[in-house]
């Protein structure tokens, strides 16, 4: 690759050998429970993909994206301020929150829009939470000239209006999903049955590392980005690896996005935290690792919220892209195999630690981002002032605004 | 009980297809299920298939997804499931579970396939459940004395049928078309070819689902395959009806009306 490009080829073929060989099996977790009628378009977008990573003309068209529309590399940000609350330990953000459309999200869907016209597909569909993948799907279907159709929970769409406007503007059809819990584990299933009706047409662009083989692996290999910049970026400022990586985990993309660069350096732990919502014991949050058990939902094994029949539980959170009663197999396999550890960060945590970064620092993360720097408050102040955090700033807080301003009485 | 092997050679003796109706437990009420089931049986359903309502129907249109939705709202636990099958399993229809994947393996795949048999059940339909997961079900089922039926879908390539053939028992469950459950103006046209390109791979009966719903329909399909499988009319005939007994009375009407189609 020549000089001043983001994306080395090894950075899409860095893949652990824990997942190709086996049909995306990350141990006993991942694989693809799913209508048989999908098996054909999975199978097709596992194999136009793996012909796409090694190729260099599709490792070139991303790159060129990535850095000439997506803002790419994002910078990392040192916030001495905000760390002195979080016991002196030196806090470094890797800054997200700039790319284009305001959040990591971005990152995969370029690369997912680019195996679309690989696929000779012209609709792109998605499933929405925050609504920051949503606006994400929304951009790059525009900018590629792809029809684009979002399904979004009715609760988030009414959460989170501001994205909804912004898709709506990009050219996108938005459609509220009103059953079930009507959040994000619903409009992932409706997502589900519009491509089981259009597949010919039609690419899921999923947008988080859960769901059957081949997703997890696709989306955490243009999420891993963020991490392969990050590593270089931190070792430049500081002369050596953070002791720990901190990321917020819903679905898991921006967490395995920035883990995944450190998994063979044993000494940077990595931390996952996910929403904690009102409490444990009240029921109402979204510790699907945490307190949740093994199961199967959309399409793969791994940590479910459900109760002793199977049942989904509905999860809570304060924040929407948080809200989702599942988690990405591969996290649920590094929490099993001890690599990652996962722990739980309320709704008031996440808010305090909004607002202080906002004040310390004149940065407005977004609430699903605010998770970890929370656990990075919690996590300096046990390690000490002599040690380095990195934290995945994974998007920004404009689409919060709303939220804040009853959360604050602003 | 009746066994799968039982029904069809049964209906080609009599030289027609199955009909297989399905309805959720639980659904309109728990009582009211097995009434329904029943009545069903009563006018011609050779086969009952036994909904195992999920949170997350992520293959059922509207019309299963309402139904199903209501009967969890009921209270629906694995052990009115199983009691439905029992109720119904006493009319001498063969008696099935179609599920998703995740409430057996929460259950534990063992023990619920002995309790399914207990119950009288002859085996399951398991729709997300890929030949690559389903070793372990198949051999407890195959040890409980269960079929296992797996699906086929317009979409499938000749490989892909012929594995997903090679798992099944009792028959091979037929998708009529891409999409989800939910009846049509018109059975998928790629139906008829999907039934002859199943039997290429297989001996067993091949049934077809997935948007029938008239007795036209079913004459239609039973013109080429082994059995007609009917399921969100049936539940959009209990959705409309002012009181049970007018339920009953419509889905009575529609299986002798599907019964009839089957045996054109």
């Amino acid at each position: 690759m020549t000089e001043g490009t983001v994306l080395t080829p090894g950075d899409l073929t860095g893949i652990g050998a824990h997942d190709t060989a086996e049909r995306g099996k990350f141990g006993v977790f991942g694989g693809r429970f799913v209508p048989e009628a999908l098996i054909p378009a999975l199978d097709e977008v596992a194999a136009v993909y793996e012909k796409a990573r090694t190729d260099i003309a599709f490792i070139r068209e991303f790159d060129h994206l990535l850095r000439t529309y997506a803002g790419r590399p994002t910078t990392l940000t040192e916030v001495p301020r905000f760390g002195e609350q979080a016991g002196g330990a030196r806090i470094v953000l890797k800054r997200e929150d700039l790319t284009h459309t305001g959040a990591h999200k971005i990152n995969n869907v370029l690369g997912q829009a680019l195996l679309t016209k690989r696929l000779g597909k012209t609709r792109v569909i998605a499933e929405t939470g925050a609504g920051q993948h949503g606006v994400a799907t929304a951009t790059a279907a525009a900018l590629m000239g792809l029809e684009c159709v979002i399904y979004m929970g009715a609760v988030d769409c009414e959460r989170q209006a501001l994205n909804v406007a912004r898709m709506k503007l990009l050219g996108a059809t938005v459609v509220p999903v009103t059953n079930g819990s009507q959040t994000l584990k619903d409009a992932i299933n409706e997502a589900f049955r519009d491509w089981v009706t259009n597949v010919d047409s039609t690419h899921y662009l999923f947008g988080t590392v859960a769901g059957p083989y081949p997703f997890p692996g696709i989306v955490r290999d243009f999420a891993r980005i963020i991490g392969v910049e990050a590593r270089r970026q931190i070792l430049e400022l500081t002369g050596r690896l953070p002791d720990a990586v901190c990321a917020a985990v819903g679905g898991g993309s921006n967490a395995i996005g920035i883990f995944h660069a450190f998994l063979e350096d044993q000494d940077v732990r990595l931390h996952g935290y996910e929403a904690g919502g009102r409490g444990l014991e009240t029921g109402e949050h979204a510790l699907t690792l945490t307190a949740g058990s093994i199961g199967v939902l959309h399409g793969s094994r791994t940590y479910v919220l459900q109760d002793e029949e199977g049942q989904t539980i509905e999860s809570h959170s304060i924040s929407a892209g948080l809200d989702y009663p599942g988690v990405g197999p591969e996290h649920a396999w590094l929490k099993d195999s001890g690599r990652a550890t996962y722990h739980g960060i309320t709704d008031a945590e996440a808010m305090d630690a909004f607002s202080l970064l906002a004040r310390t620092e004149g940065i407005i993360p977004a609430i699903e981002s605010s998770h970890a720097l929370a656990g990075a408050l919690k996590l300096g102040r046990e390690l000490g002032p002599d040690t380095t955090i990195l934290v995945n700033l994974s998007g920004r807080g404009d689409k919060d605004m709303g939220t804040a301003m009853k959360y604050f009485n602003l | 009980m009746t066994t799968l092997a039982a029904v069809f050679d049964k209906a080609r003796s009599e030289n027609r297809a199955a009909l297989v109706g399905y309805l959720p437990a639980g659904f309109p009420t728990k009582e009211g299920a097995v009434a329904a089931a029943s009545a069903m049986v009563a006018a011609g359903c050779d086969v009952i298939e036994i909904g195992l309502p999920y949170s997350d129907p992520l293959m059922d249109g509207p019309t299963i997804q309402d139904a199903v939705h209501r009967s969890l709202l009921n209270g629906t636990r694995i052990a009115d499931v199983l009691r439905t099958v029992e109720g119904v399993a006493a009319t001498g229809a063969a008696t099935l579970v179609m599920t998703y994947w995740n409430p057996i393996d929460r259950y534990g795949a063992e023990r619920f396939a002995r309790a399914l048999a207990d119950a009288g059940g002859v085996g399951t339909i398991t729709p997300d459940l890929t030949p690559e997961e389903a070793g372990p079900w198949r051999e407890v089922s195959r040890e409980a004395g269960l079929d296992t039926v797996f699906l086929v879908a317009p979409s499938s390539t000749e490989e892909r049928i012929g594995v997903v053939a090679e798992c099944c028992t009792g028959f091979v469950y037929a998708a009529s078309l891409m999409g989800v459950t939910g009846a049509r103006e018109a059975v998928g046209s790629a139906a008829e070819g999907l039934v002859k390109r199943t039997r290429a791979h297989t001996t067993l009966p091949v049934c077809v689902g997935l948007g029938v719903g008239t007795g036209a329909q079913a004459a239609e399909v039973a013109a080429y395959a082994d059995g007609v499988i009917v399921g969100s009319a049936f539940i959009r005939r209990l959705l409309d009806a002012p009181d049970e007994a007018a339920g009953l009375f419509a889905v009575r009407e529609l299986a002798a009306e599907l019964a009839a189609g089957v045996r054109r």
